[in-house]
């Protein structure tokens, strides 16, 4: 199945080491730039705290644990691997990850893609 | 462990602290015993040590030792209110006040001790009371609250700790003691004048050198105590506690040997003059000699466990040595305080304007330790201890031991100079070769080591010596004593505060980059953030330090459970204008949310949605107010009462002295929250003994408490300094504060921390008001810093650009967050449940709100 890719915001818009939310469709979508490289480490994943049932997962802090980078829920801080989404702690709760990706200035999340 | 010969039935008369760690000691050792406890006290054992607890707060049953559930699931027998009045030696069955009958193969009697009441005329009628049960607290509590003046009859150790108790309660407080000076069996001539000096200036009235002849009616109060001369006092309750009497009369009616001047006789085993019958704790009498302390009972009854089941652990008598604290003052006193050994020399050291006291005492060789008193500071006290109990070698110059610390001075005694035998926790008999096997047979972490031997759960006053001598241990054994903060970095939080300081470093990344690995995680962020604050003081949203924060620092609120935002204006003192109320009121009002009263004595805004913070900050702002800092690790509230300004028993402007110092530390950020508290007399109706710093009025000035909190674990805080002016105040709390922000683990509150301080509270007055560390001056510096450039962190977000960029709810949509769903209760709103997200009824629209 294709993927499509729509415009969410730009990449300056993006916060190093940090997250952002955006809105497509109705559905909240938690974006996050690890590191400083310009197209380094973009993840895109549900925010949605399956645990703390909020809309939150975009105030997180991002960390790694061994070599997985990932993000702590800021209601109840469990961890989830941006890259599968799946929580540490607790490996039946699982955030949906987002194709993401950046083409010029802007930042691009894919829909379509299961 | 034979069991073949061991007896079937035992019989325990007398639950108390001994009793009942007979029968622990005998079910551990021998499960099957069949055991019945017979206990004279409407409940079964509790800490009589720490009776005094009661007063501050401690429950029954938070004094218990055990209870039925536990003595049921051991199979223990147990009756209360079973007062044993009758033996039949020959039948060898006991029989109860109420007639019940129980038939012993062996019969222990730990029946304890009474308080003596010496029989002064008129002694025996209300409001006449002694202190040993916590039927006698009750009492006295009862007693206390009809009362404005209180006698305690004897000054020694028990009646110094009852004085206490009734001026905690409000009494004006008065010991009438018959000797000329206070606890005369541990102290010396020198000790007791300094410790009466020292307790009347805490406003207890010491009266020595006074027989009480007669107890009548007073004038002015309920009774008037004549002495012998023509002095007298009045007061409205007298608390007798003029030492105890072994309880002994079931020997004396039953024909066991006693003592010519009281206690049941036993030999080294513990056995009475009756093969069948035991007798342990202040009961007994073991070479003319009664012991009045938990530990030597403990020791008796270790020992009749063991002859019961055939092992040879015998009772050997027990070293009396004290350490204890009463009315805050701390009084050491070793062996042979009052130099009576032959040829015994003695070295003083006293300071009369500190209050300190210190005397060793040492056999005529110099070589050996025989004694020591020590008044007003304890902390040589672990370190003569073991010189005296293990015979360790003096240094040359033995007065270096407790001279205050110099060049030269004597070093305290490290762990690996006390021999295997040396006895690490009297308590529970725990000896340093006892924690080294456990160590041996692999526990090596300090919790576990405790557990295991039990040292350091009795009384406790042996923790810090134990922790020596498992970090020694530890240390040889090559085990890394571990306190990395994270796997990120493989520094403890003080360590990483120094090589921030030290280095210069000012941002994560740099830190990151030199000294740890990964990308850091929610732990060790927030940490440094908070030493990079409190050691430069930048804004806290600087875009290096953004990424840090806990997402309660970086939107400079406390997120709920709903993912909106509470909002705390800070409100020094709890003072607060009309026109305050009025602008909160109208913005509560105009973006629907809830409305609270805190329990710091400020207002909360809960319901705020990220968005639109900024906006309400702005209008607060406007209106005069600033952040609270409710969200972040950093000065909370500083609590105060209205005191003298409004207050007819206030006697210092406290609402005052609240806002100065919550404005001087606001912003300040800390290893966990900070809260402090000023109360403008002894009433203390802010509660400044909960408080990480207090602060109480006095006449003279003010007295500073530290390290108190609520929470979790409730703790009263420690007098630090008395009768302070305000600049001597603020220096300390400033230098205070600040030790605390560069030593503390993270997350550590002020009384863990200093609970692990090694030295405790004397090592932190050390610091802090001797400046032992040399430090002082760098402290209050490094706090001036922060305090000049102080900035409401709220005004900088609400003005800058890019800062109000980050509350936008989306990046990509002006639309609000329909996630958020409130319901009405009350009048106000509440976030909706799951289920009445569902079923959508009664939903407050909170999308309308943010065009007010
Ligand atoms: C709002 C308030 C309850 C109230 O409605 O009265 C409150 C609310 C919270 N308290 Fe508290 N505490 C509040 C007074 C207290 C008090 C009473 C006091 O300060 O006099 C205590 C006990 C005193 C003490 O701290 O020593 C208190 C002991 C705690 C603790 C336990 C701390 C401990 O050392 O054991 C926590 C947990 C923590 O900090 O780790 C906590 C944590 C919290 C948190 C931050 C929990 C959280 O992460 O969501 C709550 C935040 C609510 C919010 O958004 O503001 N709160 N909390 C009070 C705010 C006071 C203020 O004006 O700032
Ligand atoms: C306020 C206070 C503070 C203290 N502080 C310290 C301290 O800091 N350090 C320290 O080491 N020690 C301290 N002590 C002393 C310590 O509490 C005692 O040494 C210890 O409790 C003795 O234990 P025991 O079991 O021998 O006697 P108790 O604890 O007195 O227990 C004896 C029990 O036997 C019961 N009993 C008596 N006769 C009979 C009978 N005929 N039938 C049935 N039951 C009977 C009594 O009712 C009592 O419950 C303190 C004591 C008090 C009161
Ligand atoms: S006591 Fe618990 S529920 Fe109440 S405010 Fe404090 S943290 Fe929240
Ligand atoms: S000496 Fe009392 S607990 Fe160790």
């Amino acid at each position: 199945m294709s993927i499509e890719w729509h415009n969410v915001c730009g990449t300056d818009d993006l916060v190093i080491n940090s997250g952002v939310c955006a809105l497509l469709n109705g559905q909240q979508i938690a974006i996050f730039k690890v590191g400083t490289a310009p197209d380094a480490g973009i993840y895109a994943v549900d925010n949605f705290d399956p645990q703390g049932k909020a809309q939150v997962i975009y105030r997180g802090i991002i960390g790694s644990i061994g070599d997985k980078t990932v993000v702590a829920s800021p209601l109840y801080k469990q961890h989830f691997d941006l890259a599968s989404g799946e929580c540490i702690e607790s490996p039946d709760q699982k955030l949906q990850v987002w194709p993401v990706r950046v083409q010029g200035n802007s930042v691009q999340i894919g829909t379509g893609a299961n | 462990m034979t069991s073949s010969n061991t007896p079937s039935q035992i019989v325990v008369v007398g639950n108390g602290m001994v009793g009942h760690h007979f029968v622990e000691q005998l079910h551990q050792a021998l499960p099957s015993a069949k055991i019945i406890v017979l206990s004279g006290e409407p409940r079964l054992a509790y800490d009589r040590v720490h009776l005094s607890e009661y007063f501050s707060g401690k429950s029954a049953e938070e004094l218990a030792m055990t209870t039925p559930e536990l003595y049921d699931s051991w199979g223990v027998e147990h009756h209360c209110n079973a007062y044993v009045d009758n033996i039949d030696k020959a039948a060898k069955v006991v029989t109860t006040k109420s007639g019940e009958t129980y038939s012993y193969d062996k019969l222990v009697l730990a029946t304890g001790s009474y308080p003596f009441v010496p029989p002064i005329p008129g002694h025996d009628q209300e409001h006449c009371l002694v202190y040993r049960t916590i039927e006698d607290l009750e009492g006295i509590e009862a007693s206390a609250k009809e009362s404005k003046v209180g006698v305690v009859v004897g000054g020694g150790l028990l009646g110094l700790e009852a004085a206490n108790a009734l001026k905690e309660a409000g009494l004006e407080t008065h010991v009438v003691e018959f000797a000329p000076q206070l606890m005369a069996v541990q102290l010396d001539e020198g000790g007791g004048r300094l410790l009466k000096n020292k307790i009347e200036d805490l406003g207890v009235k010491v009266h020595t050198s006074k027989a009480t002849s007669e107890i009548v009616a007073g004038e002015n109060c309920r009774f008037r105590m004549n002495f012998q001369g023509d002095d007298y006092l009045e007061t409205d309750m007298i608390l007798f506690s003029a030492g105890i009497r072994p309880s002994d009369q079931l020997a004396r009616s039953f024909d066991l040997e006693i003592g010519e001047r009281g206690g049941i006789v036993i030999d080294n085993q513990c056995k009475t003059s009756d093969p069948d019958i035991y007798a342990i704790g202040e009961c007994a009498l073991w070479q003319n000699r009664i012991f009045g302390l938990v530990a030597p009972g403990y020791t008796m009854a270790r020992a009749a466990v063991s002859h019961l089941i055939g092992g040879d652990t015998e009772f050997e008598g027990a070293d009396m040595s004290t350490k204890l604290k009463l009315l805050g003052v701390e009084v050491g006193s070793i062996g042979d305080s009052h130099a009576k050994t032959p040829g015994a020399q003695s070295y003083t050291y006293e300071n009369q304007p500190q209050g300190i006291y210190k005397k060793i005492v040492v056999d005529e060789q110099s070589n050996t330790l025989l004694g020591a008193v020590l008044v007003g500071d304890s902390s040589e006290f672990d370190t003569l201890l073991q010189y005296s109990l293990n015979s360790i070698a003096l240094p040359e110059f033995p007065e270096t031991l407790i001279l205050p610390s110099t060049e030269g001075a004597a070093p305290t005694l490290g762990a690996d100079a006390l021999p295997d035998s040396a006895s690490i926790c009297s308590c529970h008999n725990v000896t340093k070769g006892d924690i080294i096997a456990t160590i041996d047979a692999g526990t090596t972490d300090f919790a576990g080591i405790k557990s295991c031997t039990k040292a350091s759960t009795g009384c406790g006053g042996c923790t810090a010596l134990l922790k020596n001598v498992v970090d020694a241990e530890l240390e040889k054994r090559g085990v890394e004593v571990k306190k990395d903060i994270c796997e990120h970095f493989a520094y403890s939080r003080q360590e990483l505060f120094h090589l921030i300081k030290v280095n210069k470093i000012k941002t994560f990344d740099d830190l990151l980059a030199q000294y740890g690995k990964g990308l850091g995680c929610d732990i060790c962020k927030p940490a440094v953030g908070s030493i990079l604050a409190s050691t430069w003081n930048d804004y806290i949203l600087e875009k290096d330090h953004v990424s840090l924060q806990d997402t309660n620092d970086t939107y400079l609120g406390n997120m709920q459970k709903d993912g909106t935002y509470s909002i705390v204006p800070r409100m020094a003192g709890g003072e607060v204008k009309p026109e305050g109320l009025i602008l909160i009121g109208e913005i509560a009002r105009d973006y629907k949310l809830y409305t609270k009263v805190t329990g710091g004595q400020r207002i909360d805004l809960f319901g705020a949605k990220v968005n639109q913070l900024p906006e309400i900050w702005e209008k607060l702002i406007a209106g005069g107010f600033e952040t609270g800092h409710a969200y972040a690790k950093a000065l909370r509230t500083v609590k105060s009462c209205v005191g003298s300004t409004w207050c007819r028993y206030g006697v210092q402007d406290s609402v005052g002295a609240a806002i100065e110092v919550e404005n001087r530390y606001k912003g300040l950020r800390a290893p966990h929250k900070m809260k402090m508290a000023v109360s403008g007399c002894t009433r203390e109706c802010a509660e400044a003994q909960s408080k990480d710093v207090g602060i109480i009025a006095t006449e003279n000035g003010w007295n500073l408490y530290v390290c108190g909190n609520g929470g979790m674990k409730p703790r009263h805080a420690d007098l630090f300094a008395t009768d302070l002016d305000k600049e001597t105040l603020i220096k300390y709390i400033d230098r205070f504060w600040m030790f605390y922000i560069r030593t503390a683990d993270r997350l550590q509150r002020t009384a863990t921390w200093m609970d692990n301080l090694e030295g405790g509270l004397d090592y932190l007055k050390d610091v802090i008001i001797n400046d032992s560390l040399g430090i002082a001056e760098e402290l209050e510096a490094q706090m001036q810093h922060v305090v000049d450039t102080y900035q409401c962190e709220w005004k900088t977000a609400v003005e800058d650009e890019k800062s109000r960029k980050r509350f936008r709810r989306f990046v990509n949509s002006e639309l609000d967050d329909n996630s958020v769903v409130f319901v009405e209760e009350r009048g106000q709103i509440r976030p909706a449940t799951e289920a009445e997200k569902l079923s959508d009824i009664n939903i407050i629209d909170a999308t309308e709100t943010s065009e007010a």
